[in-house]
């Protein structure tokens, strides 16, 4: 019932669903039981890769839910991933125990270095796991749901809010920057060596870092895909279009927006807690505009308004990333900033809805001839 | 170009000194006294000290005007013999051997070889004495900035031998600024003094200056066990007066900081507001325009190596028209398609910003260029001891107050301005009126464009001129924009002076990182508050 | 002049004004004088700009009241201020006699009955015209609420009885950005009518319709009335003589003059104002 709910009007969503439980089923094959000459092996390097890719593309859903549905341009939901990638980075600094270069049986290596007595009261409890995973969600969706309040209380929208979102992660970068905040300044946290008693630099860790990505960006997508088809989601697109009817109407616009930026925001919190340990670090850069601004880009591409289209540009777009910035590292810049101007000009719906046109058109040839 | 850097590198007097002096070499080679050099050659031919000295009391004496010079060769040891006549000559290394030149004449006796002459030796009496002899003949010099020169000179020396002919030069003199000058040298030298009330009332005299010498003489004074209770107390009281007076200056020239600080802002931000008055256009770009006017600031200087001095009267009309005609094309290519919807437009316009970045990086290079600061605008006036401005934050804090008069002017006495603020009241009155609202947004586009590029000619003289640059400022003029108010100038103006201002008063209590997470939190609460800025614009034309 | 004429300064108002009845608790006004929207005093200024100028203005239950004048008199800041949009610097705005509609923000206020349409029709473009009407007609409005709630079989009665009044049930199913001007005027009302207001103030209704269209919704307002409350704000004046059975006329941001229409139009200073050209 609930499941015609969410996917009888949504090929696309299919679709995506089914080829990313084919890929989350065969990439595990071929990395742990093809031999690693057969052409058929995937490399750990390569598993690690694509587990990436996926918190990228649950990060990507996150903001359309709310820029896409709600209307609402954050250019700040880097910082809720990076905020989420801090909480499970801490954890994982917590499980390296005495292993860390000055066997410090507390204190991660860059306090000890930084001459710290005691653990701020801030890292304690990381050593729990359930504790680090809370953290992950509520950690960013506090920030979110303090600073959404604050903001959409007061009406800020629009470019507006675009800015100041901007400013918040601008803000954060700063201060985790500072050695002073406790999270290792510019180096962040890295040296990680396992969670959960794993090794993390285990294939089969990395297999199965990659298949709880592709578990979460499942789960999130029917999250999403529960939320935009209820009348919850109904109220977000009519404040999109039309916010000053929907007050009339006698929705509290305010509560609609706080609510979906939290909940993207903890979706988001959890893309960056997936995230840090596929790629083993999580440092300041990750909170930097460009980021935030970047992943605007992937939803854009992709289609906002059509969550399984964010996933897709997300993983488009860092597909072309990783090529391009290898063979050509000068071009990838020129790339990016072409393709937000195209996307923008020419394709305001991304290329989901690009697809459907040229089918439309083709539809039309074909019954022509 | 690697002489003007070096020559801002070592500043300070004594290169000025030697220029003076080289130029005076060369305008009086007539005047090779035969008085002169005989004593030159009394001087070079003496066995001993008490001789050598004697001598250099005569060349002192003597009124040539290469005296002084000569003295300060044979202080710094670039006085020699030569060993086949024993004539004096200036030596200077050059190569394996010497450059050797006349003292009187400045005439150039070509090149010897390190065995060919023998240095005139000195020991340390005679080094004294000859510091004393020198200061002696700066004291008597014509100019008077070189006159108080050599008087602070002396103070610092701490020679109390000088306090008499301090005294007698104070007697002739008739500046009273020297005199002052004079007054506090002598109390200066005092402070060293035996009897405890000629000290204290040293102390007394010398309580308002700001020098770090006469602060390090105060506190050893203060804190001298073995002097008296009174000259201690009346030293601490007097290094009292001066640290609230320094902290005084601190404060002032932190306030000086933060307006250069926010006239910066404040020019990065006016062209936004500008742009950001069409139809509420985010121009993410802007930051990469003023990139561009620092990087015709650069070229600008490449191209004229020579002219420096003018390379920023040059620059400024350049990079107006050049970030100016990016603009026009980022509007007629992009911007124009996509009015009425801002979110797009801001995504747009950042995407032309990150080709902008990288079509630098591909042109120059990633790397950092320096512009030259010209001459005119390095050093700094100061104010009183212990304040200075630097010329080049004067200078750009002038300048932007200028560029902001000359746009309210633009605005308000220009038909464009004036159609300019028709369209932006009333688009579809305007348009009746048969103003070409069209033509209006570009060049309105185009004018806060030119603005950035201007903005970043005055950067180039602040800081480093790199892909990024544009970057560093973009977040922070955004925030001025809005906290003063979209649309409204004269909010642009206060709120990025304002801002200036108190992110410098933070710095010194919180450290600079902090002190802009600080301003960013607090601005970023203060837009939940007032979303319209600090002046909204009211009525129904903002509504629209 | 007539003495159904009322001038600028009621003296009715400042009486009742020094004393309101003000109970705080939210819920069904309380009609008991006989008036349900009650505003007094009212001034808007921007940049010293006086919108309204000491408006006062009383509405009766069950009343269809037009108010006319020329531009910048003041009608859609009038509607601004009852609905919540704007906060006048001064006067008091009361629901029924109980609610201080001041207090208020804009989706407290349409709870409690008062609905608006505004000049331009604004409807969900995006949304179907049936899921215009769910959205208008949802019984609560909360966030969780709206999570799980599905449209129960009253909400759908309701709703019908909508389409029907305002004749779109055919279009039910199309998105509402398709539909035609007069259309999304209607499906505007519709979406009122679904909210189950007790004032309707209904800004310019008819501004771009046919004159067929003109004819049906004067024909949909005066129905309207009796079981509601109706303000509308109208520049058509054959339009509103032809619903109208009180007009006020605002001028500069007060009331010039207010009574029946005969009245109004043979009024020598509204002529001059407004009817004189």
């Amino acid at each position: 019932m609930l499941f015609r709910r969410l996917l009888t009007d949504d090929r696309g969503g299919r679709l995506f669903l089914a080829a990313l439980g084919v890929v989350t089923v065969i990439v595990p094959i071929a990395n742990l039981v093809m031999p690693p000459d057969s052409p058929l092996h995937v490399s750990t390097f390569t598993v690690a890769l694509l587990g990436k890719f996926l918190c990228y593309a649950l990060l990507a859903i996150a903001l359309d839910l709310v820029w896409g549905y709600a209307g609402i341009l954050s250019l700040g939901h880097g910082a809720f991933f990076a905020l989420g990638g801090y909480a499970m980075g801490m954890h994982l600094m917590r499980q390296i125990g005495s292993r860390g270069v000055y066997g410090h049986p507390e204190l991660p290596d860059f306090m000890v270095f930084l001459n710290w007595e005691k653990l701020p009261w801030y890292w304690h409890g990381f050593d729990m796991f359930w504790f680090a995973m809370l953290m992950v969600v509520l950690v960013p969706g506090a920030l979110a749901f303090v600073f959404g309040w604050l903001a959409f209380r007061s009406r800020v929208k629009g470019v507006y809010f675009s800015i100041i979102t901007q400013a918040m992660t601008y803000a954060l970068m700063l201060a985790f920057f500072r050695n002073e905040m406790g999270f290792g300044g510019n180096n962040g946290l890295t040296d990680f060596k396992d969670l959960l008693g794993a090794s993390l630099q285990a294939p089969s860790t990395r297999v199965a870092l990659f298949v709880v990505s592709a578990i979460a960006l499942a789960g999130g997508y029917l999250v999403c895909r529960y939320i935009v088809t209820s009348r919850l989601g109904r109220v977000l697109t009519a404040i999109r279009d039309s916010e000053d009817r929907v007050r009339f109407v006698g929705f509290k616009v305010e509560h609609y927006k706080v609510w979906v930026f939290t909940v993207s925001a903890m979706l988001a919190g959890l893309a960056g807690a997936l995230y840090v340990p596929q790629v083993g670090i999580i440092n300041p850069t990750e909170f930097q505009p460009l980021n935030s601004i970047e992943l605007v880009v992937w939803v854009a591409v992709g289609g906002r308004g059509t969550l399984y289209g964010a996933a897709l540009g997300a993983l488009a777009v860092n597909y072309a990333k990783s090529v391009l910035t290898v063979e050509f590292p000068d071009a990838w810049l020129f790339a990016l900033g072409a393709l937000f101007v195209i996307v923008t000009l020419l394709l305001p719906s991304g290329v989901s809805d690009a697809a459907a046109a040229i089918k439309r058109l083709l539809a039309r040839r074909l019954r022509h001839a | 170009m690697t002489f003007f850097r070096s020559r801002r590198r070592k500043g300070g007097r004594a290169r000025l000194v030697t220029g003076f002096l080289a130029f005076l070499a060369f305008a009086h080679a007539a005047l090779a006294s035969p008085e002169f050099a005989e004593t030159l050659e009394r001087l070079g031919a003496a066995k001993s000290y008490e001789d050598r000295l004697l001598a250099a009391r005569r060349l002192a004496e003597s009124g040539h005007p290469n005296a002084l010079a000569v003295l300060g060769d044979l202080l710094e040891g670039r006085l020699y013999t030569t060993r086949t006549d024993g004539r004096v000559v200036v030596a200077e290394t050059a190569g394996e051997g010497y450059a050797i030149r006349d003292p009187a004449t400045g005439e150039d006796l070509g090149r010897v070889g390190r065995r060919d002459v023998t240095r005139i030796g000195l020991n340390n009496q005679l080094r004294s004495s000859l510091r004393m002899l020198i200061a002696k003949l700066r004291l008597e010099d014509d100019n008077k900035s070189r006159r108080l020169a050599a008087i602070e000179e002396i103070g610092r020396s701490g020679d109390a031998e000088m306090i008499d002919v301090l005294a007698e030069l104070a007697g002739r003199e008739h500046d009273d600024k020297i005199k002052k000058a004079i007054e506090t040298a002598i109390a200066v030298l005092r402070l060293d003094a035996e009897d405890a009330e000629t000290r204290i009332a040293a102390i007394e005299a010398v309580s308002g200056n700001m020098s770090a010498h006469v602060r390090a003489k105060l506190t050893r004074l203060a804190g001298d066990d073995s002097l008296d209770a009174e000259t201690r107390e009346a030293a601490a009281r007097a290094l009292e007066r001066i640290e609230a007076k320094a902290e005084r200056y601190e404060l002032l020239s932190t306030m000086f900081f933060g307006l250069s600080l926010g006239s910066v802002l404040v020019l990065a931000a006016i062209g936004l507001s500008v742009t950001f008055g069409i139809k509420g256009v985010i121009n993410m770009a802007h930051g990469e325009l003023i990139m561009l006017g620092a990087y015709t600031t650069y070229v600008v200087q490449q191209a004229f190596p020579s002219a420096i001095d003018y390379s920023l009267p040059i620059a400024i009309p350049a990079a107006f028209v050049v970030s100016g005609l990016v603009g026009i094309a980022i509007e007629r290519g992009i911007v124009r398609f996509l009015y009425g919807r801002p979110l797009e437009t801001l995504l747009a316009t950042f995407g032309v910003s990150l080709i902008l970045q990288q079509t630098v990086r591909t042109v120059f290079s990633p790397l950092n260029r320096s512009v030259t600061t010209p001459s005119w605008m390095s050093g700094s006036i100061e104010i009183v001891p212990g304040f200075a401005l630097t010329l080049n934050r004067l200078y750009i804090l002038a300048f932007s107050l200028v560029v902001f008069a000359l746009l309210l002017l633009v605005l308000r006495y220009t038909r464009l301005g004036l159609e300019m603020r028709a369209v932006t009241q009333n688009r579809a009155m305007a348009k009746a009126m048969g103003i070409r609202s069209d033509r209006v947004d570009m060049l309105a586009f185009g004018l806060g464009a030119g603005i950035a590029g201007v903005a970043g000619v005055a950067l180039s003289q602040l800081t480093n001129v790199g892909p990024n640059l544009g970057q560093a400022y973009i977040v922070d003029s955004f925030m001025v924009v809005v906290f003063g108010g979209v649309g409204n100038l004269w909010g642009t103006l206060v709120s990025g002076l304002g801002l200036g201002v108190v992110s410098k008063l933070l710095e010194p209590e919180v450290g600079a990182v902090l002190a802009k997470i600080l301003v960013l939190v607090f601005l970023i609460l203060f837009i939940q508050k007032r979303p319209s800025g600090l002046f909204p614009q009211k009525g129904r034309a903002a509504e629209g | 002049m007539r003495e159904t004429t009322v001038t600028a300064e009621p003296a009715i108002g400042t009486e009742t004004a020094s004393t309101p009845i003000f109970d705080p608790v939210l819920g069904t006004p309380d009609i008991g004088q006989g008036w349900i929207l009650y505003l007094d005093g009212i001034t808007v200024s921007f940049d010293g700009f006086k919108a309204l100028d000491g408006l006062s203005l009383y509405v009766d239950a069950g009343e269809l009241r037009c108010v006319i004048g020329p531009n910048g008199a003041g009608k859609t800041t009038m509607m601004d201020v009852i609905t919540g949009k704007t906060r006048p610097d001064s006067g008091v705005a009361y629901f029924g006699r109980r609610i201080d509609l001041l207090k208020l923000d804009e989706p407290e206020i349409a709870s409690l009955g008062i609905g608006r349409k505004f000049q331009k029709p604004t409807v969900f473009s995006g949304h179907t015209v049936l899921e215009n009407l769910e959205l208008a007609g949802a019984p609560r409005k909360g966030v969780w609420h709206a999570l799980r709630a599905r449209m129960s079989g009253e909400e759908r009665d309701r709703i019908d009885e909508a389409l029907a009044i305002v004749g779109l049930a055919q279009h039910a199913h199309r998105p509402a950005g398709q539909l035609s001007h007069g259309q999304k005027q209607w499906l505007e009302i519709a979406m009122l009518l679904v909210q189950r207001p007790q004032l309707l103030l209904i800004d310019e209704p008819v501004a771009g319709m046919t004159r067929q269209e003109t004819e049906m919704t004067a024909e949909l307002l005066t129905s309207l009335a009796g079981k509601h409350s109706v303000v509308v704000v109208e520049h058509d004046m054959d339009f509103v003589r032809s619903i109208a059975r009180k007009v006020t006329v605002l001028h500069e941001g007060r009331v010039l003059a207010e009574g029946r229409m005969e009245d109004i139009q043979n009024d020598p200073r509204v002529v001059e104002v407004y009817l004189g050209e």
